[in-house]
């Protein structure tokens, strides 16, 4: 699936946008997995309440099901307008 | 309906011009339009937004769908810019056309406050003294709770 950072999520990261491979269950197990992998990610996910996901472009929360999504958003809160 | 994610700036007298052009049905045109402000020290510089391509539009056209449902409307606007601006830029407009002004004040309200929390855009003030994401302010978020 592709993975999206956007804003100082992005920053921290280190990168917009990439493909993962996973069995993730659950965007919170896609968060574990992620966070385990190098502490640039676990900064960017200390704080899940900092935080929101969308599912193929559609708001999310971290309990959501995994199965059949294509692409997982992460960001903070938005501030349009 | 028309909604428009774009980087080039807009022309709020052609737009709004063109928005009430033919609204005989309608008797009261709302536009709302937000600019970028340099409230604190007056050393902003640029003020960039980012958004989510494709999320974006999709935000924009369900909030403006919703408020279509939700108040006798003829017609709505929105037109959100990204990318690079300057303080006194224009960032975005709504505009809602309805028979009465009431339901046109209070679905660009509506469309003020959903669009504020609820569509994929973040803020970065870049100034002399460095850059800073703009964080989401609770009142914001707060303010959904009234629709």
């Amino acid at each position: 699936m592709d993975v999206l950072y956007f804003a100082w999520v992005r920053e921290r990261i280190g990168l917009p946008k990439e493909k993962i491979v996973t069995e993730a269950a659950t965007v919170s197990d896609l968060v574990a997995e992620l966070s385990a992998r190098e502490d640039r990610y676990a900064a960017a996910f200390a704080d899940l309440s900092a935080l929101r996901v969308a599912l193929d472009q559609e708001l999310s929360d971290f309990d959501a099901p995994l199965n059949g999504v294509r692409e997982v958003a992460f960001f903070p809160p938005m501030t349009g307008g | 309906m028309r909604i428009a994610v774009q980087q080039e700036a807009f022309d709020l007298g052609v737009e709004a011009n063109a928005f009430a052009e033919g609204a005989i049905a309608n008797g009261a045109i709302v536009t709302f339009t937000g600019v970028v402000r340099d409230l604190t020290t007056g050393d902003l510089d640029v003020m960039e937004i980012e958004h989510y391509p494709g999320m974006t539009e999709r935000a924009l056209a369900a909030i403006a769908q919703e408020a279509m449902d939700r108040w006798s409307l003829g017609d709505v606007l929105v037109i959100h810019r990204h990318g690079r601006l300057a303080p006194g830029d224009r960032i975005m407009m709504v505009a809602t056309a309805a028979p009465h002004r009431k339901d046109a004040f209070e679905a660009a309200e509506y469309l003020m406050d959903y669009l504020k929390s609820r569509a994929p855009f973040w803020k970065k003030e870049i100034s002399t003294s460095g850059a800073e994401w703009v964080a989401a302010k609770e009142e914001d978020e707060d303010a959904l709770t009234r629709w």
